[in-house]
């Protein structure tokens, strides 16, 4: 089956992001496609690099990207939610006057239309959050 | 694959105090671009999300409430609330904002977009839906 998955919230605050990331791994192991998966209000906070958790905590940042490039996933981080919260790739860190850029490899960020798509071409859209 | 699916949003969550119901509502006007069948839901909290004169200068917000009735130009015009969340929360359809389109298979006219409906009839609404989005 295809799914596009959607994380609402943001890492370590909440178990959502967790859940998505297992139900996205397991999903992947039994064969599924996950056409896209989509990051938006707090859980564009998923795609920072700068995260650092205590060295005995699971890195879940690390833990995207590593399956981003495992399994070529598409992870998309809301731009206008990105905006908000300080989400930066080189793209908008040229566009907006910003001195540094913190989005973790393997996302990137593009429009909430990238979710709709998502919603249209896959067979089932998976929300995580309250 | 049919072309053209139904889109239910969900709005669960009082409009201020977390930016869900705005971050919401972004994402069906987005939506509203890529011409699928598209409905809106009110339950819960949600339902403050359409009620009239709202004031957000003591909360320095953005008041985003009037943008709810573009949703009609949008072609966006099934809009249900759901009828024990307005009851539990003492609101009738008067506090509410008067959502109209404009229908033009019939000469323009000027149609309402909020269908109260019973939480059961709700439930039959959702069930024939393809994709839901919960906000």
């Amino acid at each position: 089956m295809k799914f596009t998955i959607q994380v609402n919230e943001g890492p370590y605050q909440h178990q959502a992001t967790d859940s998505a990331y297992q139900f996205t791994k397991a999903a992947l192991e039994k064969g599924h496609e996950i056409f896209r998966v989509f990051f938006y209000h707090d859980g564009v906070n998923n795609g920072t690099r700068l995260t650092t958790p205590p060295q005995d905590d699971r890195n879940v940042v690390n833990r995207w990207s590593e399956l981003a490039a495992k399994h070529d996933l598409d992870l998309v981080i809301c731009v206008a939610a990105a905006q908000r919260r300080g989400i930066v790739d080189e793209g908008e860190a040229s566009r907006n006057g910003k001195d540094a850029t913190n989005i973790a490899p393997g996302f990137r960020i593009s429009g909430l239309g990238q979710l709709v798509e998502g919603a249209i071409q896959s067979e089932r859209l998976v929300v995580f959050g309250d | 694959m049919s072309a053209t699916k139904k889109f239910m949003y969900v709005n669960r969550k009082a409009p201020y105090g977390t930016i869900y119901a705005w971050e919401a509502l972004e994402v069906v006007l987005i939506g509203a671009a890529f011409e699928q069948d598209v409905s809106l839901a009110f339950i819960d909290d949600g339902v403050y999300q359409l009620t009239k004169g709202q004031d957000t200068k003591g909360l320095e917000m953005k008041n985003f409430s009037p943008t709810y009735s573009a949703l009609g130009d949008y072609e966006v015009n099934k809009i249900y609330v759901e009828k024990e969340s307005l009851e539990e929360r003492g609101l009738t359809l008067d506090d509410l904002q008067h959502l109209v389109w404009e229908d033009e298979d019939d000469d323009y006219a000027e149609k309402d977009s909020i269908r109260l409906v019973s939480r059961a009839e709700l439930a039959d609404v959702f069930a024939d839906q393809d994709v839901m989005f919960n906000f």
